[in-house]
């Protein structure tokens, strides 16, 4: 068993542009879960309109990339309205099943066949990033010699992965500790109290899911340029469920929470998967054919994920960041 | 009579007495018109399915008043006061406030036109701390636009302001040893308490308290209820709703009773006491003989029909 490569790949995930990408979809999770209360399982939704966006721009309408990135934001922010203008005077349920929906609509009706002139079907559309690669100021790869190792485009997409992961963070936390966050907060917590204050909730709670929105299709610009590819399969609703889990690992409504999470989580992945897969490889395996093929091992990282979301919830839900004394109100 | 005679607390100030002198000359009916009203109510009507929980006629209520609204469990006082600050929707009825018509108006401008309501059930915000709590009763907070939410300095005096107040109120409330902890770890009078200090600062013109005395102690309901005369020396109106009748007696210049969604009866606590409505009301017709057994069982057969009677009038 070697354990070094196995460190190497999880702290190489951990920082890595995957985690990243996770990073911003929790972040935009958090301003609607951890801080308002909003049920939204469709963040792969927005995500895919802002991924295809970037890569739509170059391929059907022969612009550059920012005017991508202009009209995914756009169009994130009218996906958020679409979505919140009849739910959100409704109870919270309602807005969850609506976005779980509407993110299969959008990821069924993108990969169409009758669409895949423009949108390329199930491959998706490629070639649309040189402008991307152009602008890399790195050359050569960098990492440490043995452990683990980023190309030179790997950590340029880090680079600004992570930017925008510090700005989306200082954002957060100059909204949330403001009299608009505690408004926030307050919905969470109790609607009609908040009504009785004369705050108008419904526009406060909008306002909050294009927010959140806004950070979804941040994580979606991040996939298309990670990729250099965008496709239907890259949207998928376990993509939202990972970025939950990122969340509640760090602590909902916590401003580092996401940061937290994603590295966590990537670094766990990983190392489960690469510990599995080396326990089942080779002529004579540290576990049995028998017990388990390498094909099942693939699967265990995600049986122990499961096994250790539980244990959180049970020992931790407030999550790594969250405050212990929250939990015994919950408890009344 | 001298004033160094009288106990402190039901001591008549100049406020108490125009408000009571205000009322004189209202008739002792339900649905009387007032001198002076601040909020106007007419044809008021809810039906939760079959059940018809307010059916209100007509009812004012006078400005710079204490007004208290009783009746028994279920007469329709909660149901009531959410039809009239925005919580829920009549089947038909028209109210104003200030002369503002409210047919249409959503709660949170209710609020905001100076009709601030506590609940029943009290609703504290659990994951905030209490000084917080009290810092989102402010209005017209400037840092609570998106806008000028991420710059500090456009907000920081008016925060301050606010807290300054806060605290005072707080400290009223004898809830500023609290200041910083958790509203949800707060115990049930507390939070009683913290829900009625955050009503007050919005410095509302109406102040509508759902029996806000409920799991208060003694000691500090009677120093509660100074609190609430003085929202009457500030100018403010009040209504409320409450069981305790000691304290209806003790506070109130006006009573308004209800009884399975109307109005039943009116007038000055001390008379609406002793009207034979209300302990109609309250007691059922009966209340006046002694129960002997067999007088008993009338009753129950009496109820047992009537009960059977509305059977067979639904299945008709
Ligand atoms: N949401 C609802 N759905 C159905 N029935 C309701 C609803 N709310 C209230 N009711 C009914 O309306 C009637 C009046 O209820 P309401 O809460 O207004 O009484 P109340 O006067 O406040 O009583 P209490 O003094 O016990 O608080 C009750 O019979 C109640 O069962
Ligand atoms: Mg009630």
């Amino acid at each position: 068993m070697d354990f070094v490569a196995i460190l190497g790949s999880a702290i190489q995930q951990a920082f890595g542009p995957t985690a990243v990408i996770y990073c911003l979809a929790a972040i935009g999770l958090n301003v609607h879960f951890g801080y308002t209360g909003l049920l939204n399982f469709g963040q792969a939704g927005f995500m895919m309109v802002a991924g295809y966006s970037i890569a739509c721009a170059v391929t059907i309408f022969a612009t550059s990339l920012w005017v991508g990135v202009v009209v995914g934001l756009l169009l994130a922010a009218l996906l958020a309205l679409a979505l919140g203008v009849p739910t959100l005077r409704l109870r919270a349920d309602y807005l969850a099943i609506v976005t779980i929906a509407s993110a299969e609509i959008i990821r069924q009706t993108v990969a169409a066949a009758s669409f895949s002139e423009y949108f390329g079907g199930q491959d998706g559309v490629t070639d649309f990033i040189s402008g991307f690669r152009d602008a890399n100021p790195y050359s050569g790869s960098v990492g440490i010699p043995g452990l683990f190792r980023w190309s030179a485009f790997d950590i340029w997409v880090m680079t600004v992965g992570w930017l925008l992961v510090a700005l989306s963070c200082l954002v957060v936390f100059l909204l949330m500790r403001s009299p608009w966050g505690r408004v926030l907060k307050s919905i969470r917590e109790d609607e009609n109290a908040v009504r009785s204050l004369g705050k108008n909730v419904y526009a406060y709670k909008m306002q909050a899911l294009v927010i959140g929105g806004i950070f979804g299709a941040l994580a979606g610009f991040m996939v298309s340029l990670r990729s250099a590819a965008v496709g239907p399969s890259f949207f998928a609703t376990d993509v939202t469920f990972f970025a939950y889990t990122v969340l509640l690992i760090g602590g909902a409504a916590r401003v580092m929470g996401p940061v937290v999470g994603a590295i966590i989580f990537w670094f766990l992945i990983t190392a489960l998967g690469g510990f599995f897969s080396q326990a089942t490889a080779g002529a004579d395996p540290l576990i049995p054919e028998a017990i388990m093929d390498p094909n099942q091992a693939s699967l265990m990282r995600f049986i122990f994920l499961g096994l250790g979301l539980m244990l959180l919830m049970i020992f931790r839900p407030q999550g790594i960041f969250g405050d212990r004394r929250e939990l015994a109100i919950d408890a009344r | 009579m001298p004033a160094e005679t009288e106990p402190s607390l039901a001591k008549a100030t100049p406020r108490s007495d125009a408000a009571r002198a205000a009322l004189v000359d209202v008739e002792h009916e339900p649905g009387a018109k007032k001198p002076d009203p601040i909020l106007v109510a007419h044809g008021i009507r809810r039906q939760f399915g079959g059940l018809t929980a307010v059916d209100v006629e007509h009812v004012e209520i006078q400005r710079g008043v204490i007004t208290a609204l009783i009746g028994p469990n279920g007469a329709g006082k909660t149901t009531f006061f959410n039809l009239l600050t925005g919580f829920d929707r009549p089947n038909e009825g028209t109210w104003s406030f200030k002369g503002t018509t409210l047919d249409k108006v959503p709660a949170y401008k209710v609020a905001r036109l100076g009709m601030v309501r506590t609940f029943q059930l009290t609703k504290v915000l659990s994951r905030l701390t209490v000084i917080e709590n009290m810092r989102v009763g402010a209005t017209d907070q400037r840092g609570e636009g998106l806008l000028s939410a991420m710059f500090s300095w456009l907000w920081r005096g008016q925060e301050e302001t606010n807290t300054v107040k806060a605290d005072e109120l707080l400290e009223r409330f004898l809830l500023h040893k609290k200041r910083e902890d958790f509203a949800g770890s707060l115990s049930g009078g507390q939070r009683k308490l913290l829900e009625m200090a955050r009503a007050l600062m919005a410095d509302p013109e109406l102040v509508m308290l759902d029996e806000p005395m409920a799991g208060v102690n003694p000691a500090l309901k009677q120093s509660l209820l100074g609190h609430v005369k003085s929202l009457r020396e500030e100018g403010r109106s009040v209504l409320f709703v409450e069981h305790d009748m000691d304290m209806v007696r003790d506070i109130s210049d006006w009573v308004i009773v209800m009884a399975q969604g109307k109005v039943v009866a009116e007038g000055p606590p001390d008379r609406v006491m002793s009207d034979q409505r209300v302990i109609d009301a309250y007691l059922g017709s009966h209340h006046d003989q002694d129960l002997s057994e067999d007088m008993e069982e009338t009753i129950l057969a009496e109820a047992q029909a009537e009960i059977d009677a509305e059977h067979t009038e639904e299945k008709s």
